[in-house]
């Protein structure tokens, strides 16, 4: 019974070092919705914006995680390849879906092209994948400025639909509403009411367990557990105050569907032989590479996937948003794309979709209220703005030194161990 | 008969550049025999199985004469991968597995049993899924022919160490068609009770007619596991016996004979005459790779102590744990007086020295001046070699080139003036710079280790005799480690043999060559003597 007690103690203690991070998030972020003194309704509309605009981003970190190649910050360029793509859709003045798939379609070449090159890089430099990702983010921001200001327009001719006349290069902000007509394509392809997505996402939740039950491929005891949870949800949906704060929202379910099927993309890769590749080229490539596994071609492959998708990540937030900053819409992908799936709860060489869904809602749960708790407690916006970019680079810094930290302690009990 | 020999190995030489590694060896493993590969670090095992797995290290360093035959075909092996297909197998020495993954997903690692998927008809065999129920049987049965009892589905992490050994011999016997396993020091980090399992299940791979290369230092193992012996030295092959027709002795001779005139083995004095200079007791020291599980030893005032034995026994951890570099627990008394450990400022005050074996890395600033080098760590430990002008301290130069006159008469370092850079130095003159800065701290008691690595024959000798010297003419306390059984002997008092962190046994510079060989497979020749 006390060993039972005691192993508890442990898996707790262990979880609150893993976690540690992620419940100091929920804490402050309470605390400042509560400072902000603003609706919840209105909080949580914001929040649902958000979280459509960058789950898909933050979700396309994943793969390279686990192929221990630490956070891509390196997606940032993806996030450029997307924005060729975004620019050169206008100039062609395409429109609606067809705009967004020709934009989506340009991004996967250049992507993986440069996913390709990025991959490559990286392997030159195993170990300092992280920091290396980052710094080659900033050295691609140099080319595509070029790219941008000099050679489209001046070599690559453009339309003046997304030049100023008389100037050089690229606008410095392309609009995507009005007749240019990609703005928010994805968002008002299928928009519900909150109520709608809590009921349809309950009653097929039920209905997929029971038809896997009837397939033989889900205990009964899952099952249960299962319907019993989107019975509850509903419930807890359907009591008067919840019903009132929530009902209004309106979300975009398309995107979260998109968003699903990039998480059931995660999870299905890992049960390929591909798959078991990143896994274990993440885990220790000395034994990988002893299986022969090409533990180089494998790291790559990671990396171009991650850039695709985050391109795709940067598409679905540019509609959203309405406009693009030719030269700055980018900069901040990886950042703050890190910065939340660790909060989540994830680390440099482990990171589930959950915890990219978790982080991501808490990250983007601060911003949106850090602004109004900055005004309440010093009567300046700026302050919340001054908090994003502080806590963003706090968190990663955090993180890199509980990894270093962690494999410390591990390193250290394997030699106490063999002693 | 074409294929008495699943492998003959016939007239190997390899060179890295001028320097041959391998003389004209031969190596014949029968199917189904289990064969033990015998010899000191450097005798060429290594490079022998690295040439017959096709390490690119081999290839890329020009190739080998001779020939290697399988089944009595001449065959090339190209490459590791190529190796595997030909059904050679290797057990190695660290564990090959990946500790997050399931015992089944290590022994299937890159061998997985797949069906295709719809995306997979699109895209390739690599996003084809796994079939994890066919894996787990497949994981199931070899496991239960290497006899372990094990849950296929278990987390490699948290299995005991001796455990792994066995998944790795399952993941080799999973492979098709082995017919020739390499087993690296299999028993090293098993228990005895494990060891004994590992021997039974290499004889019923035997059974299945695999061939078994058995490389180990355990000469009690050899005996009892093994059909047929290979004893090799110094890159030249010594001799091949059957098991019956020889005996622990005689293999420990094989593998150390350096001429048989040795003397008649004395009695090591196993305690000082009045106190020791330095004694252990029950010391630890977490040095990766050179770890030593509680040594208690003596250091008598006035002599050379030689530490020997193989890499990775523990002999470098011993000097680095004492000056406090690496990590060390138990008990240390140095004159008299309890030495704290893990302070390596401290060890140096209390009169201790040290001659890393790693010159470059933490022995010397190679774009300094020989004195500079010289005088570094007296200056910073004891504040010798300072001058006070104006209650700033600054170095005094003149006392400096001083004694870095003296010392290069002393120790002979040629060199054009002590202002030379010590990178432009030959080995051995950087060494001698190196026992002159130890010497700078005027030490009680000096460490040296591997004092002779990577200098040529002319230079180890002088820094040998300077070092025997120094003990002669002035008294100075000696500990020196060695891989070089023969300069142990030519200069030391008694030699401390260290085998798997311990003390083996303590000799003596004409103990016989069978006890330093026994010594060294952690055999102790008096209890073998008793046994």
């Amino acid at each position: 019974m006390a060993d039972k007690q005691r192993n508890l103690g442990e898996a707790l203690s262990r979880h609150m070092k893993d976690y540690i991070v992620t419940y100091v998030f929920l804490v402050m972020s309470v605390a400042f919705v509560w400072i902000s003194g603003r609706g919840l309704t209105d909080i949580f509309s914001q929040l649902m914006g958000r979280l459509s605009r960058n789950l898909f981003i933050v979700l396309s970190l994943i793969i390279p995680i686990v192929a221990g190649m630490g956070i891509n910050f390196a997606i940032t360029i993806g996030a450029m390849a997307a924005q060729v793509g975004l620019l050169l859709a206008i100039n062609w003045e395409l429109t609606g879906v067809l705009g967004l798939l020709v934009a989506a379609g340009i991004t996967v070449p250049l992507g993986a092209l440069f996913g390709f090159l990025i991959g490559g890089l990286l392997n030159k430099m195993k170990g300092q994948e992280t920091i290396g990702s980052l710094i080659l983010g900033y050295f691609a921001n140099g080319a595509y400025q070029l790219l941008f200001l000099f050679i489209f327009g001046k070599l690559i001719p453009l339309s003046n639909r997304v030049t100023i006349i008389g100037a050089t290069g690229v606008a410095n902000t392309l609009n995507l509403t009005g007749q240019t007509g990609l703005y928010m394509v994805l968002d008002n392809l299928w928009m519900i009411t909150f109520s709608q997505a809590v009921y349809g996402v309950s009653i097929a939740i039920a209905l997929l367990a029971a038809l896997l039950y009837a397939l033989k491929k889900l205990p009964l005891v899952r099952l249960f557990r299962l319907v019993g949870m989107a019975a509850v949800a509903s419930a807890l949906y359907a009591l008067p105050p919840i019903h009132r704060i929530l009902s209004t929202i309106r979300v975009p379910a398309a995107i979260f569907v998109v968003v699903g099927l990039l998480c059931l993309f995660n999870v299905s890769i890992m049960r390929t032989k591909l798959g078991q590749r990143f896994r274990a080229v993440g885990q220790n490539r000395a034994v990988a590479n002893a299986s022969g596994i090409n533990v180089n071609r494998v790291r790559v492959i990671a990396i171009m996937i991650s850039t695709v998708f985050a391109g795709w990540g940067q598409l679905i937030f540019v509609q959203s948003l309405g406009t693009l900053q030719t030269y700055s819409a980018h900069e901040m992908v990886g950042l703050y794309a890190g910065a939340a799936i660790l909060v989540g709860g994830a680390s440099i060489d482990r990171a589930t979709n959950s915890q990219a869904i978790i982080g991501c809602l808490l990250f983007h749960l601060l911003f949106v209220v850090s602004q109004d708790a900055g005004v309440r407690l010093f009567g300046d916006p700026a302050i919340g703005e001054y908090f994003r970019v502080f806590i963003s680079y706090g968190v990663i810094a955090v993180a890199l030194v509980m990894h270093t930290w962690r494999t410390n302690v591990n390193r250290k009990k394997q030699s106490s161990l063999a002693a | 008969m074409p294929d008495q020999y699943v492998l003959e190995m016939r007239g190997i030489t390899k060179r890295y550049g001028n320097n041959a590694v391998l003389r004209d060896v031969s190596l014949r493993v029968r199917p189904g025999e289990i064969h033990a590969l015998l010899g000191e670090n450097g005798a060429g095992k290594s490079t022998l199985m690295n040439l017959l797995f096709g390490m690119p290290v081999i290839h890329s360093t020009g190739g080998f004469e001779g020939e290697v035959l399988l089944d009595g075909q001449p065959t090339h092996i190209s490459s590791p991968m190529k190796a595997m297909e030909l059904g050679i197998g290797m057990v190695h020495q660290e564990f090959m597995l990946i500790p997050g993954f399931t015992v089944t997903e290590n022994i299937k690692l890159n061998r997985e049993i797949t069906r295709p998927n719809l995306v997979s008809r699109l895209l390739g065999g690599e996003l084809e899924t796994l079939d994890t129920k066919a894996m787990r049987q497949d994981a199931q049965a070899a496991l239960d022919s290497v006899g372990m009892r094990l849950d296929p589905d278990a987390k490699v992490a948290g299995l005991p160490v001796g455990y792994m050994q066995f998944i790795e011999i399952a993941r080799e016997i999973d492979k098709k068609g082995v017919r020739l396993l390499v087993f690296d020091e299999p028993t090293a980090v098993l228990t005895e009770s494990e060891a004994e399992q590992l021997i039974q299940v290499m004889r019923s791979i035997a059974r299945q007619n695999i061939a078994v290369i058995f490389i180990t230092h355990r000469l009690d193992e050899v005996m009892q596991a093994a059909d047929t012996v290979t004893v090799l030295r110094d890159g030249s092959l010594v001799g091949e016996k059957p098991i019956r027709q020889t005996s622990v002795a005689d293999m420990a001779a094989m593998m150390i004979g350096r001429g048989s005139g040795a003397l008649a083995g004395r009695q090591a004095r196993a305690a000082c005459e009045g106190a020791p200079a330095l004694s252990l007791t029950d010391f630890h020291v977490e040095m990766p790779g050179e770890e030593v599980k509680g040594i208690s030893l003596e250091v008598c005032q006035g002599e050379i102590l030689g530490i020997g034995g193989l890499a990775g026994q523990g002999k470098i951890g011993l000097p680095n744990g004492v000056m406090g570099l690496y990590p060390a627990f138990g008990q240390a008394t140095l004159f008299g007086e309890p030495l704290p450990l893990n302070n390596a400022a401290q060890a140096l005050r209390r009169g201790l020295a040290f001659v890393s074996e790693d010159r470059r890395g933490v022995g010397l600033l190679m774009d300094q001046s020989i004195e500079d080098n010289i005088a570094f760590t007296a200056m910073q430990v004891k504040g010798d070699f300072l001058g006070s002008t104006l209650g700033m301290r600054f170095q005094d130069r003149k006392a400096i080139r001083a004694f870095a006159q003296e010392m290069i008469s002393r120790l002979d370092i040629r060199c054009t003036s002590p202002a030379q850079s010590v990178g432009t130095l030959s080995g051995g003159n950087q060494q001698k710079v190196c026992v002159a800065r130890a010497l700078a701290l005027d030490p009680k008691l000096l460490f040296v280790s591997e004092p002779t690595r990577g200098i040529d024959i002319g230079a180890k000798q002088i820094v040998l005799e300077s070092l025997a010297r120094l003990n002669r003419e002035e008294g100075l306390t000696i500990v020196m480690v060695s891989s070089e059984l023969n300069e142990l002997r030519s200069i030391c008092d008694r030699i401390a043999i260290i085998t798997e962190g311990k003390v083996a046994d303590i000799l003596l510079p004409g103990s016989p060559d069978v006890d330093f060989g026994l010594a060294m497979s952690g055999l102790s020749a008096r209890e073998e003597a008793q046994a």
